[in-house]
């Protein structure tokens, strides 16, 4: 709009805008109601109000032994982190401040193979890990989760090293800063933001995967992904429950989601939205 | 101190060769200025000198010792970059503390140090905060205190003024140059802009394209120009050049005129021509004359000097003001 | 940074990221290229043979085959529509002047960020099962009958699914997008008597296109491999009614054990990515180099 809009039009526009954004947000909303519902009451019909009890909360740890999923997820996305930033923070460094004629054509085929279908190599991938004893377990989970999310690490990192300055390393090498000084005192505090950017994503990217943290675990390191999908066969006297272990399951990313808009862009357009 | 000589400084960037080969002396505490249009390979030189360059071939000296190999922190030079590079994570007294600070100085050393160059440059307000919050004015004296605090042999600008409006620019021009009286130290200045150029130097080093056209003091480039490039260079509004019939009585290929040194007359003169544009700046109206059997020719003339778009005018060189040049562009004199 | 001495340092730091991808690249799907000519079933491990392209004649005869990608298809392109069409008109809305501007961003944004089971089972129990979910009571108020979604339209619930999940990610990258189209334009553009629709048609569509065609290209990538929503809702069924490629592999590799078939069907889901981007590319292409 070239001039501020009309109180009018704005009323209106709010309106059809929260319409339209509530809608969306329904299922996940109702789904926190349900939470706090006692079975009955969650079959009983649509109901906004629920009783209130936490009693879903319990049981479901209590009975379904909640706790080890949800500890399983955190393990897993925060270890295949970790491990993608130590081997992927080396090489944005080297292509952000030593790129060559190659470097754009790297990164480019590191993208390209994020791509690849990940039926494609169900296979071997199955029966390799059954072979190494590393099926259900986290190190097996955790080194693949960190494969298959490395190249959007890398691509991350790499945008973020490059938007801070040359001249400004240019500088501190006249200060007379030796290169440990010149990464201790200006490149990480400068770079911290977009580790840290980096980190948010790839945790979510990870909590939410649900091919290969179903495929490849069974009990020991099946993570929530896996614990939520078993019960999908139809038992709907336990929805109250389902709903707590639901809420519970996605509340952790719900959050660091809504602070992680940008990254989001930035990391899944590969640069190509600014 | 601050003495620097380049011999037959060379610079290729793969198949391209930027800076053919360069000889210059900077003598000790001379304000040194390089010029010329972009690309010529000014900012290159000066990062050749500050070491943030190899050089593919050629010495660099400074005050005798060949620091050709050295890494720029042990050249003991200190550099203002055009963006100001600042960091942007620390305080203002943490900026300019920072070199002392990689110098593993004692700590009451460098605040007093710091507190010094914050009076200097009426930064003292500022210490505490960041140069997020500082404005580009500002931020060039930081970057100019984080200079000053290592005492170097020799300040390096790289076109500290492009990033400011032109009001700040003229007043920052002044208080550099009221700098380089206190300290008495060596600066070389790379800019663009002839006019900073003229006004602050020492020396000036014109450049086009990698090659030195010429070194001198202002007023000799202006009055002795050693070729086309520097006459048509230096000089605001730029000198008229004319060939070919023009030129013939004056025994040359190329002669040229400074706008200001045309005699105008309503009535007589040596060139009759039609005033076309006239830009009156108040003290002095730039006229923009189509003289016939030349084209178009700037003169100045006074405020007062009162003419309107197609009338007829006549242009007088004063004698001794036309330059002459020959075939190649080298001036004949 | 550009000495000699760190150009060595620089192919060091990249070398593990670069190895460790090649190794993921190569190894597996070599192996599924092996075993896709193998006649393996790990029901009898012994019996291991040369098969030639039996596994691949086998899923070209094979009526679920056909059937699944044509599901795939019609998922990839269901959603697709969905997303770019809602995303577009969504970002429209959220760019103008609203009250509680980041509330209403966090809430549309939300369901990108829900796990795929977890969005599978709260659609499948809550709103679309015919019993108690909430469609069904809607229907009921209305005099009409429940809708058994899954086993009726158990693709297009599907859809309706990843699509709720993927339309936050494309309003996001369209609101992006337009937030950075120059005022300026728009101002221009009204001084020269374009309308609202005509500054939409001439101004901001050939804006968002390069946006666009990312968000096409990119959620293609994803959707090719839904997977888990499938898994938890109809397992594929009513018979093949909702089984797409990836599912279809799936069932042969681990529920009937079939090794030799499911790598045979890797290699055919390969070829049909490369296909899909090929098409896109030319397709679209054109915009990204802008």
């Amino acid at each position: 709009m070239a001039r501020a809009a009309s109180t009018k039009q704005k009323v209106g526009f709010t309106i059809v805008a929260w319409i339209v954004a509530l809608l969306l947000f329904f299922p996940i909303l109702y789904t926190i109601i349900t939470s706090v519902k006692t079975e009955p009451e969650a079959i009983a019909g649509f109901n906004l109000i629920p009783s209130g009890t936490f009693e879903n909360y319990v049981t479901v740890q209590t009975q379904r032994d909640y706790f080890k999923p949800f500890m399983n997820s955190v393990i897993l996305s925060v270890g295949s982190t970790i491990l993608a930033l130590i081997i992927a923070i080396p090489a944005a460094w080297s292509m952000a401040f030593s790129p060559t004629r190659r470097t754009k054509d790297i990164l480019m085929w590191m993208l390209s193979t994020k791509m690849m279908p990940a039926v494609a190599v169900l296979v071997p991938i199955y029966l390799l890990f059954r072979d190494f004893g590393l099926l259900d377990t986290r190190l097996g989970l955790t080194a693949m989760l960190t494969l298959i999310n490395l190249p959007i690490v890398v691509w991350m990192l790499y945008t973020y090293f490059r938007e801070i300055p040359g001249e400004i390393l240019e500088a501190a090498r006249m200060d007379g800063a030796s290169l440990w000084n010149e990464i201790v005192y200006v490149l990480t505090p400068m770079a911290i933001p977009g580790i840290a950017s980096t980190l948010l994503l790839n945790v979510i990217l990870a909590w939410n995967e649900a091919f290969w943290t179903i495929q490849l675990t069974t009990t020991n390191a099946a993570p929530l992904t896996a614990f939520i999908a078993s019960f999908s066969s139809p038992q709907g006297l336990f929805w109250a429950k389902l709903s707590a272990a639901s809420t519970l399951a996605i509340a952790p990313i719900l959050i660091l989601g809504w602070f992680s808009q940008k990254q989001l862009v930035r990391g899944l357009t590969f640069g190509a939205v600014k | 101190m601050g003495n620097i000589t380049l011999k037959k400084v060379n610079k290729t960037f793969g198949a391209t060769t930027v800076i053919p080969g360069i000889d210059l002396t900077i003598e000790d505490g001379e304000f040194v200025v390089f010029v010329g249009p972009s690309g010529c390979g000014k900012s290159t030189l000066l990062r050749l000198i500050a070491g943030l360059e190899d050089t593919s071939s050629g010495t660099i000296e400074i005050d005798g010792r060949d620091v050709t190999a050295e890494a720029p922190a042990r050249r003991g030079l200190a550099m203002v970059f055009q963006s100001y590079a600042l960091y942007p994570h620390m305080t203002v007294r943490n900026n300019i503390a920072f070199p002392l600070k990689m110098a593993k100085l004692d700590k009451g050393v460098i605040d007093k140090k710091v507190e010094d160059a914050a009076r200097i440059l009426n930064l003292t307000s500022y210490l505490d905060r960041r140069p997020g919050q500082l404005s580009g004015g500002q931020r060039q004296r930081v970057a100019i205190g984080r200079a000053i605090v290592r005492e170097p042999s020799a300040f390096l600008f790289d076109e500290p003024l492009s990033n400011l409006d032109a009001a700040l620019r003229g007043t920052m021009r002044l208080e550099i140059s009221e700098l380089h009286h206190q300290l008495k130290t060596t600066m070389i200045y790379v800019t663009h802009d002839q006019v900073e150029a003229m006004t602050m130097a020492d020396k000036i080093v014109v450049l086009n394209a990698g090659n030195i056209e010429q070194v001198g003091s202002p007023l000799d480039l202006y009055n002795k120009p050693d070729n086309l490039f520097v006459a048509g260079f230096i000089g605001s509004p730029r000198m008229n050049f004319a060939s070919g019939e023009v030129a013939k009585p004056y025994n040359c290929h190329t002669i040229g005129i400074r706008p200001e040194h045309l005699a105008l007359s309503k009535t007589s003169g040596t060139w009759r021509g039609v005033v076309g544009v006239a830009e009156h700046l108040g003290a002095d109206t730039f006229l923009h004359v189509n003289v016939e059997g030349i084209g178009q020719v700037t003169a100045r003339a006074g405020g007062d000097f009162i003419v309107n778009h197609g009338d007829e005018i006549y242009l007088t060189p004063e004698e001794g003001r036309i330059h002459r040049f020959d075939e190649k562009g080298l001036a004949i004199r | 940074m550009a000495t000699q001495n760190t150009k060595t340092l620089a192919r060091a730091m990249l070398a593990p990221s670069v190895l460790l991808l090649l190794i993921w690249m190569i190894v597996p799907l070599a192996m599924t290229l092996w075993f896709s000519f193998q006649n393996y079933n790990l029901l009898n491990p012994a019996n291991v043979s040369f098969a030639g392209f039996f596994n691949y004649q086998y899923f070209y005869t094979d009526p679920a085959f056909f059937a699944s990608i044509w599901n795939t298809l019609l998922l990839v392109g269901g959603v697709l529509l969905i997303t770019v069409v809602g995303g577009v008109a969504i970002a429209l809305l959220l760019d103008q002047p609203i009250f509680g501007q980041g509330i209403v961003r966090i809430l549309v944004i939300s369901p990108f960020f829900v796990m795929p089971p977890v969005a599978a089972l709260v659609w499948k129990n809550m709103i679309m099962h015919p019993g108690y979910g909430v469609l069904a009571d809607i229907n009921r108020f209305f005099g009409f009958q429940p809708v058994d979604w899954f086993g009726q339209y158990p693709l297009f619930s599907i859809i309706i699914i990843v699509a709720w999940q993927w339309l936050p990610f494309s309003t996001l990258i369209l609101l992006t997008a337009l937030q950075s189209l120059d005022g300026e334009q728009k101002e221009a553009a009204e001084m020269d008597g374009a309308n609202f629709v005509n500054r939409f048609i001439y101004l901001t569509l050939p804006h968002l296109a390069r946006a666009i065609t990312v968000v096409i290209l990119i959620q293609t990538i994803f959707l090719l491999g839904v997977y888990a929503e499938i898994l938890v809702t109809t397992n594929g069924g009513p018979g093949n009614a909702s089984t797409n490629l990836t599912f279809l592999i799936y069932r042969t590799a681990r529920l009937s054990y079939d090794v030799g078939g499911g790598a045979a069907g890797g290699i055919i889901a390969v070829v049909l990515a490369n296909i899909v981007a090929i098409f896109l590319m030319r397709a679209v292409g054109k915009n990204l180099d802008r």
